[in-house]
This record gives C-alpha cells, structure tokens and sequence, in this order.
C-alpha cells in the first residue's frame, strides 16, 4: 500500500520487513531518523530483533560483524563521519566475505563541516570491496534495501545502500511499502555456510601469507565481478513479485536520437528528468541512472553510451588533485571502446550546494559551446574566492 | 499538470516541518502526489528555518529547493523582517502571515497578497498552546480550495484522538471562517520552472 511518509521511515519499514535479527543503532545527521524508527518498531513489537545501542560506529560495524558472522540477519547505518570511522572494520567485512546491510544516508565529510549531502562518504569506502547501490528515489531505496538482503547473503557480500541524505531521509512523499508475504516470498531465512559455531569450531580472520593473499584478493574482487548476475537477479524477481520494475545495474532514458547523455548516481536523477520535460526547447537528452557503483558495470555502461557523442558525468564527491571520482572510472570503461563520447566530468552539489531545475540547460550549454572540460565543480562560484584560490 | 509550489517560514519548535509534512500528507489522503522537506540549518529552538510543499496532480521528480513559491506561509511575523524570505515569490504570489496585525502594516513585494491570520491566538484559545501550523494550514486550505480541509482532520486523526482531535478540529474550522475563502484559488496554477 502506498503511504505518505519520510524516506528514514520508509527505509526502516523495509529493514524490518527483512526481520534481521541484529540491528546495531548509532546515530548520526542525516542517518538518525532510521535507526530511530527501526527502534520504535522493535518497542512496538512490530519487529523481534537484538537493538544494540553502541558507542560507536566502530563498534556498530564490529556488532554486525560478529553477529552476522555467527548466523544473524544484520544491519546497519550511519553516513559521513560515521562510515570513515567504520572503515577499517568495514574492510575486515568484506575481506572476511560477510553478509550484511548498511544504508549509507550520503553525506559530505568533514572538514569544512558540512551535515549536508553529498557522497564522499561512501566514496571514501569505495575500495572497501562492498557492493555500492545508489537510489534515486525512496521507491528505489524502499526495495533496494530488500533486494540488498538477498543480494548480501547470495554473494556472501556485504551491501552498502546509498541514500541522498536529507534529499531523500527527509522527504516525505508517496512509498509503497511492501506486504510482509511479498518480502518472505523473495527473501529466504538467512542461512550462513560459514557461520561461527561452538559445536564445529572454525577460525576467521587469520594470518594470511603471500603464499595465499593474492589468492584471495582475487576471489574477492571476481565476486563482486559475479554479483553483477545477483544484482540484475534480485531487481528481475523483485519486480515480478512488488509489481515494480527498478534499474538494476543501471537505466538509461532517453529517446534514440539523442547524443548527449548525462550520467548520475542518486537523487538528482529525479530533478534532471523534470527539467526535460519542462525545457522542452532543449536538445533530446538521454539519462543515465548508475545504480551499481561496486561492482562497476562496465558492459552496461558501454552499451548504454553507444551512439551518444557527449557524456557529461556529474559526480558528487571529489578526488582534490585528481578530480570527479566517477567520472574517471566511466573514461576507463569506455576507453576501450570505438567511437566512445567525450566526456565531461563536473562535481555538483557538494557539501548539500541545492541543484536546481535550470543544471540542466547550464550542463548542455556547457558542452555545446564546444569546451571540452575534463573536470570542474560546476556550481563553484569562483568569485567568492580571492584570486590566488580560483 | 498543476504544481503548487509552497514555501514554509518559521522558527526552531514552531513545528515547520510537521506544518509540510501535514500538508503533503493531506494531499495525499486526496489522491494527489505531495512531496515535503525540509532545509536544515543550525537545529536550534528559534533559528530561522525552511520546509518546502509541493503537491500536483501526478509523480512530482524534482527534489531541488523552492526558488520561486506561489506561495509563502510564515508562522512568525518578525521573520519578514528578514532579508531574503519573501526571495523568488512568485508575480501575483501570496504570502499567509500568523500575526494579530492588519495586513497592511506589512510591507508586501510589487504584486503580491498579504493575508494575516491571528493563528497562535487561535492556537492558544484551542489548544492551550501558541502553536500555530495546523491553524495556517487551515486558512491556507481555505484561501486556495487547494483541497478539502477534510483531508487535513483525516490527516490529524492518525495522530490524535479524543478531546485533541475535537480540539484541532474546531481549530481548524475556526481558521477557515476567518479568511476569505477561495480568494486565491486561481494562485494555485502559478508555478515558477
């Protein structure tokens, strides 16, 4: 049944749905709002689960380690300073192949002190060897949450789902939250082939050698190669049973003729495909909506950028000294191909910086008056800065 | 398609955010698609604060900032003494002002509408307490026929019950006999992009 309510709650209605059986709660701007409503739902009775109030996101992240290592059903979620303080930890879960579920409600890191939205928080982590999912709606952060689930505990990954934070934990709008029948339907009882038990002892977390480390970072990073299959799985059954088709790997839309494209990961996909159809005086654009970020999909993205001649990639985070994060993992995937669009790569909205309507025609303008831009933030305005700084 | 775009003006515990999340809401109970969020700054009891309404007739995709509202509510009159809060109000935009005072002892932007409304004193005699979103939503429903203030006691209902709900109820029709109602009907059409 559709509802009108905040994306966080939203979002802990749908982690309830999945009855993890361990939450680890810490809060944090803009995350706060889930942890909370999923700690109403357990006083309420609505879900059974072991609410552990920690002290930190490190102990948060080490909680759902364990937990999620001795056969529970975890989650998680923080953003921002919380995820780089959950790093380490958050390595040694995915080193270890663990399933769980983390939202990450994007926010920018600190310093300057920003609680606003941006992603250079679960940029940061990106090499953690997780899953990345991006959403561009709360529908889309609704049942990617459920489909993190199984996807986590078919990869034996874990699964990070990244939420604009306030652009999306805050808006209250229409969600279909899905019927508890539905849920059990898709995603079966967690059962963990490697689970610590008393009974069969096993040891995690060893002393790798040489003799094997390259061994196994190579199955790490060939399984989040094959979750790709996982990914595209769990949104194909999904929509079968919610009756809700949503991008798996990624969605590009646009009509035929189109030969710019604009590719972006999170909530600004929403504002970008309203401004098409109000400047209605503007060339055909095509929309590229990255959802997986890890494993990064570069087939898709090859076949989705064939015939466009420009590609303008907006990125919302920021490598200082190298430029858009996203931007230079798109030219790597496409670099291999023929007739491959340029591409122009802008950060936008860092530290929360509003994207409005008009990005849009501004973004096409950019590209059309034929500088090729390999990097910029796009809405800096450099006259606030003094001179030496620009 | 009709986009109402509203713009919500208030302090820190004025309850900015529940005044946008109940508007958005009661569209809702209509069949209309509302959106509402708020524009956190410094969290703090009094400080200037932001929530933006937008409800239309279909799926709303843009999750920018109001720019340019047909619309501005603001819960405290002292507020517009502010720079920047009417910014971006729209050509022939409305502006609902919680304040005892006559409209014109407020300075308005070139064709625009000032309308008051006592809606803390309206609060207070209700309620018991000077809150005054429920009551500006009321005379903003009133003013507009944006959609039944029935949506909005719907709306109420899932939260209260009892005496509160009889409360907000007589609140809220109390607010509409004091507004003109329907005068800014045609105010609902004007959107900025």
């Amino acid at each position: 049944m559709q509802q009108a309510i905040e994306g966080s709650l939203a979002i802990a209605r749908a982690v309830a749905l999945c009855k993890p059986q361990v939450v680890a709660a810490y809060p944090i701007t803009p995350q706060t709002h889930i942890v909370e409503n999923i700690a109403k739902l357990v006083a309420d009775g609505i879900l059974d689960c072991n609410l552990v109030s920690v002290e930190s996101e490190f102990s948060a992240a080490s909680v759902v380690l364990g937990a999620a290592a001795a056969g529970s059903r975890t989650y998680t979620a923080s953003a921002s300073q919380g995820i780089l303080l959950m790093c380490e930890v958050l390595y040694n879960i995915a080193g270890l192949r663990i399933p769980t579920v983390l939202t990450c409600a994007n926010r920018a890191v600190s310093a300057p002190l920003s609680i606003w939205n941006d992603q250079q928080d679960s940029m940061a982590v990106r090499d953690a060897g997780w899953i990345q999912l991006y959403c561009a709606d709360n529908q889309e952060a609704v049942d990617t949450t459920i489909q993190a689930f199984r996807i986590a505990e078919r990869c034996e990954l874990p699964v990070m789902v990244c939420v604009d934070g306030f652009t999306l934990t805050h808006t209250l709008e229409p969600i279909e939250i899905p019927d508890a029948e539905q849920v059990n339907t898709f995603l079966p009882a967690y059962q963990f082939s490697r689970r610590l038990d008393p009974q069969q002892p096993i040891s995690i977390g060893t002393l790798l050698s040489p003799d094997l480390f390259p061994e196994a970072r190579h199955s790490h990073h060939q399984a989040l190669i094959n979750a790709e299959a996982e990914i595209i799985s769990a949104a194909d059954d999904w929509a079968k049973i919610s009756g809700r088709a949503g991008p798996a790997l990624l969605e590009a839309n646009g009509p035929e003729q189109a030969r710019i494209g604009i590719l972006i990961m999170g909530s600004v996909y929403g504002t970008l495909a309203d401004a098409r159809n109000h400047y209605t005086d503007l060339e055909p654009v095509c929309l590229i909506k990255l959802r997986a970020f890890r494993p990064f999909p570069v087939k898709a993205l090859q076949d989705a950028c064939k015939g466009l001649d420009e590609l303008i990639v907006l990125d919302r985070a920021l490598s200082p000294g190298s430029g858009g994060i996203l931007g230079n993992e798109v030219r790597a995937a496409l670099y291999e191909i023929e007739d491959a669009p340029r591409i122009h790569n802008f950060a936008i909205g860092l530290g929360g910086r509003d994207v409005p309507m008009d990005t849009l025609p501004k973004l096409i303008a950019a590209v059309r008056e034929n500088r090729h831009e390999h990097f910029r933030v796009f809405d800096a305005v450099l006259e606030k800065l003094p001179e030496e700084d620009r | 398609m009709t986009l109402t775009e509203i713009r919500i003006h208030g302090r820190g515990g004025q309850g900015n955010v529940v005044a946008a999340n109940l508007l958005a809401m009661a569209a809702f109970e209509t069949g209309r698609y509302g959106q509402a969020f708020p524009n956190f700054g410094a969290e703090r009891r009094g400080a200037p604060v932001i929530a933006f309404v937008r409800i239309a007739d279909t799926t709303i995709l843009r999750r920018c900032q109001i720019q340019s509202p047909a619309f501005l509510i603001i819960q405290d009159e002292a507020l517009l003494n502010i720079p920047g809060v009417t910014d971006g109000l729209l050509p022939g935009g409305k502006i609902l002002v919680n304040s005892s005072k006559a409209a014109d002892e407020f300075p308005t932007p070139e064709d625009t509408e000032l309308i008051t409304l006592p809606a803390s004193q309206i609060a207070k005699q209700n309620l018991g307490r000077p809150v005054p979103n429920t009551a500006l939503l009321a005379a903003f429903l009133g003013l507009t026929n944006l959609f039944p203030i029935d949506a909005l006691v719907k709306v109420l209902a899932h939260k209260f019950s009892g005496s509160t709900l009889e409360r907000n109820t007589q609140l809220i029709h109390q607010a509409v006999e004091q507004v003109p109602v329907g005068q800014w009907q045609e105010a609902i059409h004007a959107t900025g992009n």
